[in-house]
């Protein structure tokens, strides 16, 4: 049967499982250079042999055993390479990879991760790592991502493998002991996508590839592979309950619709469901950690069919809980809203002019909402002229626009 | 095994902690010297005299050069180093957390081409 698989269609199938083909071929060869010029390789291949022949039974099984053979190939053509590739050929024979085999498969993709996201690469090199070797994206489209040159990108991609490989960066999952702690620099990596994602989907940039599905489907990945971790259930349920008001979130002209005056009803149901199902496992796990409280919070947000009907003091308790772990002044700052929704504006706005965020445009933003409701207009606004000369997100700033031509208004109103 | 270069950095014309401090310091590298040895970790160190101390030498057509002073004109100078073997980045990286506390200085984890031998 001649099947018709569009280009697109093998490009996404094909993403889904590159990660899984990458990991296994770097423990296999113990050189992550390899492993993903063999696997874009395979890609090649599977875009000739696909659209052709319809999709493997097991595409990835398909894309590991193309891999591996790409792979082996080469090392033998290359006799001259590196010794521990010749090692391997010699360890692991030339007999085809057992593919279906999915205990292995879990680890490598766990070392895979854990690798990407060592802490002796620096924060953006780790992104541009994960993005390009777990989650499969080309070097092409992470550069539009992160708006830098392509050139730029592949650099950086390149110099990663190379210090990974001179510097020895091991290959493994690490101890239980130290687990904890290098599991927040993978979570730290996925959320920070998320949010590149989340500030470029409510500004102009149309065109970046959708970071925020991308770290939707990292997180549902690490919740796959590490189900026991709190810490990332947290994390999935945290993305999918703000992912779940995209679509409330911007107004007709692009400028963002904060919580409290977005549609519910264009909430997605089915997202809300599964961010909350995902709370809810955390609580009985009864294992805090912050971004199981951040998720908790947004979770109370969802519970509320309208924005009266928040439960604020739940909330003020859980940032209270928050502050706790992470005493930072951005978690003073959203404790400090909470605080003015429960219906004290005056002692919310004496906590958060004690914090030292000058730099920061939501401090502003917060500070002229909070002057507004006390009624000091003309400070209000300056503050929100403050905030606006701090950003430069378009969504951001239609808001600011707008509450500045609300209070432009009202003090119209107060002046007759 | 791999090999790895930890350098010590200090800041050339920096004031100097007070004896004491230098006095523990000494104490706490013997300490750790005694450590990577008696771990199986240890290549070679040692501590160095100041930066003004150094001599550069250049090869210029058929002529040896000799200039006065560090190659590097920063301010940030090798004060001393350790090589170390252990078998990946993660095993260094430990080895130079206890060297930055002992020495109370940066420690900079760099790679070898060869393997130990």
């Amino acid at each position: 049967m001649a099947a018709t698989l569009p280009a697109l269609e093998v490009e996404r199938v094909f993403r889904e499982c590159s990660g899984r083909a990458v990991a296994t071929l770097a423990r296999r060869f113990g050189d992550l250079g390899l492993a993903e010029e063999m696997v874009q390789e395979a890609f090649v291949q599977a875009l000739d042999h696909w659209p052709r022949e319809g999709l493997p039974a097991s595409p990835p099984g398909w894309i590991i055993t193309t891999a591996l053979r790409a792979a082996l190939d080469r090392v033998r053509r290359e006799a001259s390479r590196d010794e521990r590739q010749r090692e391997s050929v010699r360890l692991f024979g030339p007999d085809e990879p057992d593919a279906a085999d999915e205990g292995p498969v879990l680890d490598d993709q766990l070392r895979l991760m854990f690798t990407c996201c060592h802490p002796a690469l620096a924060p953006n090199v780790q992104v541009a790592l994960t993005l390009r070797l777990v989650a499969g994206l080309e070097t092409r489209e992470i550069a539009r991502a992160f708006l830098v040159p392509e050139a730029t990108m592949a650099q950086r991609l390149v110099r990663a493998k190379n210090k990974i490989r001179d510097a020895k960066i091991p290959y493994r999952v690490p101890a239980p002991e130290e687990l904890g702690e290098r599991l927040r620099w993978v979570l730290a990596v996925v959320y920070f996508v998320f949010n590149e994602g989340y500030v470029a989907s409510s500004g102009p940039e149309l065109g970046r590839t959708d970071l925020t599905r991308e770290a939707v489907r990292l997180a549902r990945h690490l919740v796959e592979l590490m189900p026991d971790e709190h810490e990332a259930v947290g994390l999935l349920a945290l993305l999918l309950l703000i992912e779940s008001r995209r679509a409330a979130r911007t107004a007709a002209d692009g400028a963002l619709v904060p919580l409290g005056e977005q549609d519910r009803s264009r909430w997605d149901a089915a997202l809300v469901a599964e961010g909350q199902a995902l709370v809810r496992r955390c609580l009985v796990a009864n294992r805090p950690g912050p971004y199981q409280i951040q998720a908790a919070i947004n979770a109370v947000h969802s519970d509320a069919p309208r924005a009266a009907m928040t439960a604020w003091q739940q909330i003020v308790a859980l940032y209270d809980q928050l502050y706790a772990l992470t005493p930072t002044p951005i978690v003073a700052l959203n404790r400090a809203v909470a605080v003015a929704e429960l219906g004290s504006p005056a002692q919310a706005l004496a906590s958060v002019e004690a914090l030292e965020l000058d730099g920061y445009h939501l401090y502003h933003a917060v500070r002229a909402d909070l002057l507004a409701r006390l009624g000091r207009l003309v400070e209000a606004d300056a503050s929100y002229a403050r905030a606006a000369s701090l950003s430069a997100n378009a969504g951001e700033l239609g808001l600011i626009a707008r509450r500045r031509a609300e209070l432009a208004s009202r003090l119209a109103r107060a002046a007759n | 095994m791999n090999q790895y270069l930890l350098s010590v950095y200090g800041v050339e014309g920096e004031a100097l902690p007070s004896p004491e401090v230098i006095q523990k310091m000494y104490a706490d590298v013997d300490a750790l010297n005694k450590v990577i040895q008696r771990e199986g970790a240890w290549v070679f160190g040692g501590g160095l005299h100041p930066a003004s101390s150094a001599t550069v030498v250049r090869a210029k057509n058929d002529e040896i050069l000799f200039t006065d002073g560090p190659f590097s004109e920063a301010k940030e100078q090798i004060g001393g180093f350790w090589v170390i073997k252990c078998k990946d980045l993660d095993a260094a990286l430990k080895w130079a957390s206890k060297a930055t506390v002992a020495c109370g200085r940066p420690v900079e984890v760099r790679p070898f081409q060869e393997p130990a031998a």
